[in-house]
């Protein structure tokens, strides 16, 4: 206090060092929550200009578009991963239930369902396998890992069940889905699969940040057992997240079947890798409790970028982008670390 | 009714039970199945091929037992498996003479120190850096596949070296080589960590690792230590996976066998909290697994549906295991007769 009565009234260099603080006190709090996704931010800015001045036609409408359209179903995954992950835990069945939901809706269009009946049906198996790993987790106290381990092999087994061979999709719901594209300026053209990948992004972001559910998957994320103690419903919302997840999961995969129009049970292999890699390029700490949704859709865009600047540049064989997403990674959570122990 | 109490309320009576009912169905389906005949001077069966069969997944399990008793885990062991096999095959491939000793025993020393290299790398950003071992390992789980293809050009790489297909399809005194191997490594970790001091500095390190380092144990060596080992077993599966097809192919070898990996040791038993591990749990936890795979083709159930099959049965044992349903089967034994013995799937 005595110190602080000082300095103001060594008023000679006064105004200067009053005036000078507070915007440097308030950046580092801005800095602090949003640094990681600043950093995304800087380096999906960096990997653009750079494939902008290597390539020619690298900043056209027709790459942005199909930047968004070829990972669409990837956000909607990374969305609801986002949610499991601020919580703590982690999903590993999402590729196999993008999968399972691709198959399901092709077998139900080959046995003449349709349309109105089989889209539902094939995001609400997302929903219900995504319940059963809320249940598994959280009344049976099975360690996320494990529990959504056992409901990849249930949704992969369900898969070579349901489709062991490639099955083609031609509902004309689908096709139309698959075809439509709204262009808005020249060459830059939005499809329906985009439009749906953004509202799940746009309604997610509410959740998370304007509602009581969103605070309290972030409060349990920070501190299960506080959260508790504070008579936050746990239990509810720990089964929900997942069911979330699976639900943007099941979702995923309806996309999934606009883009590829056929559904194969060995579809998104290693799907929730790169879920998991976007949430964690995006900035969300993988001890739950801090990251954001927005962070996850510009991390699945970064991934998308290396794989488009890989096929640019022609020369270089499709490996380098495992060992590129697997650099970044490396990067990001080492920055993060660092972020971390500043912070304590 | 004490006593079978007892039984039933050991970690491993449900896998064990699993075990049994795998084996029992198996040979009841195939009568031969259990039988163990010696052929061509060596023994040959059911029993043998399981041995043999979980020799690749003993090691990795193994490896994987040390890690999460430090309350870690270990992503990359089959991107691990499949850089060693790359640089391996690759040096065999390119060597004069193939068929040599000498070659394999250098190329195999060259993947080693390679796998040495990756598991200081996980060891480090575990102990050093602190990074959440998920997420550590989780890059070269990533990254590694990229690797292995790099240092075969893309190619799946092919040799044909009679001492390199010796490791696992031959046989010594009888057995399958391959088996003797994991078993000498089993042996080997078991003797080290149960009569040394070794074991209970690591479940100290799992259950708490500041208070262990506050002891005076040396948390960040040991955490180091137990990466290491882990991926000089997953080198050493490499091999036997790359030997059993003669080459080596980044994409495919030892895919998801972390995941199985992981189940194994979750079946045996141990926490993936960290803590207290039992490499026998591991051992059984292997053996399900691997006798589920394979009599799932001898039982006849259609080869769609064996992923399908090996959920329902992970996710019972689970289940089986988990404290609510342990604590309710104890509350229903306290009050009445002992439980009938559910049968898994």
């Amino acid at each position: 206090m005595a110190t602080d009565q000082m300095t103001v009234q060594a008023s000679g260099k006064g105004p200067q060092p009053t005036v000078k603080p507070a915007p440097r006190r308030s950046l580092p709090v801005l800095d602090r929550r949003y640094l990681p996704v600043l950093g995304t931010f800087v380096v999906l800015v960096l990997m653009l200009v750079i494939g902008g001045t290597r390539y020619e036609n690298f900043l056209s409408g027709r790459v942005m578009a199909n930047l968004f359209i070829n990972n669409s179903f990837l956000i909607v995954v990374a969305v609801g991963m986002t949610f499991v992950i601020l919580t703590g835990g982690i999903d590993l069945s999402v590729g196999a239930v993008v999968a399972l939901s691709t198959c399901i809706s092709a077998w139900m269009f080959l046995h003449g369902w349709d349309a109105i009946i089989t889209i539902p049906a094939s995001i609400l198996v997302g929903t219900l396998i995504g319940w059963i790993v809320g249940v598994m987790v959280h009344v049976f106290e099975i360690q996320p890992f494990i529990a959504t381990l056992a409901a990849m092999f249930l949704a992969r087994g369900l898969c070579y069940v349901v489709a062991p061979e490639s099955i083609p999709i031609t509902d004309a719901t689908i096709v139309k889905l698959s075809e439509t594209r709204w262009e808005i300026v020249d060459n830059f053209a939005v499809t329906p699969s985009g439009v749906i990948a953004l509202s799940v992004v746009l309604v997610a972001f509410v959740t998370l940040h304007y509602t009581r559910f969103g605070r309290t998957v972030y409060a349990i994320g920070g501190n299960e057992q506080s959260a508790r103690l504070m008579g936050l419903p746990v239990a509810r919302t720990k089964v929900l997240v997942y069911v979330i997840s699976g639900t943007c999961a099941g979702l995923g995969g309806l996309l999934f079947a606009v883009f590829a129009r056929s559904g194969y049970s060995l579809t998104g292999v290693g799907m929730e890798l790169d879920a998991i890699a976007a949430v964690v390029i995006g900035g969300t700490l993988l001890t739950g409790g801090s990251g954001f949704v927005l962070g996850s859709v510009l991390g699945v865009l970064v991934l998308g970028l290396i794989q488009t600047i890989i096929t640019f540049e022609g020369t270089l064989s499709s490996w380098w982008t495992k060992i590129v997403i697997g650099a970044l990674l490396l990067v990001f959570v080492i920055l993060q670390r660092l972020l971390v122990v500043r912070r304590r | 009714m004490t006593g079978l109490a007892q039984l039933t309320r050991h970690r491993l009576f449900w896998p064990i039970v699993a075990l049994f009912v795998l084996l029992l169905a198996s040979t009841l389906k195939h009568h031969t199945f259990i039988e163990v005949t010696i052929r061509d001077g060596h023994l040959y069966g059911g029993p043998i091929d399981i041995l043999r069969r979980s020799s690749i997944l003993l090691l990795v399990a193994l490896g994987m037992t040390l890690v999460i008793a430090t309350r870690g885990i270990d992503l990359s062991v089959g991107a691990v498996m499949a850089i060693a096999g790359a640089v391996t095959l690759s040096q065999i491939a390119d060597s004069p003479d193939p068929g040599s000793l000498t070659t394999v025993a250098l190329a195999m020393a060259t993947g080693l120190a390679v796998c040495l290299v990756i598991g200081v790398f996980n060891g480090f950003l575990v102990a050093v850096l602190g990074i959440q071992p998920i997420i550590a390992t989780l890059v070269l789980m990533t990254a590694g596949r990229g690797i292995a293809m790099l240092i075969t050009g893309g190619q799946i790489t092919t040799v044909t070296s009679a001492p390199y297909k010796a490791l696992a399809s031959g046989f010594w005194l009888g057995l399958p080589i391959a088996a003797l191997i994991a078993g000498f490594f089993f042996a080997v970790v078991a003797v080290v960590t149960r009569r040394t001091a070794l074991g209970v500095l690591i479940e100290s390190v799992g259950i708490n690792p500041v208070a262990s380092r506050l002891a005076g144990v040396r948390a960040r060596t040991i955490i180091w230590t137990v990466y290491v080992l882990c991926a000089l077993f997953a080198c050493i599966a490499g091999f036997l996976q790359s030997s059993n097809i003669m080459a080596a192919d980044s994409n495919n070898a030892g895919l998801f066998i972390e995941l199985d990996a992981i189940l194994a040791v979750v079946i045996g038993g141990t926490s993936l909290a960290g803590g207290k591990f039992s490499l026998t749990g591991t051992l059984v936890g292997v053996l399900v697994i691997t006798t589920l795979t394979l009599s799932i083709t001898v039982i006849g159930i259609p080869v769609n549906a064996v992923s399908l099959f090996k959920a329902l049965v992970v996710i019972v044992v689970c289940l089986l295991q988990s404290p609510v349903v342990q604590h309710k089967l104890r509350a229903r034994r306290r009050k009445a007769a002992p439980v009938p013995v559910e049968v898994p799937a």
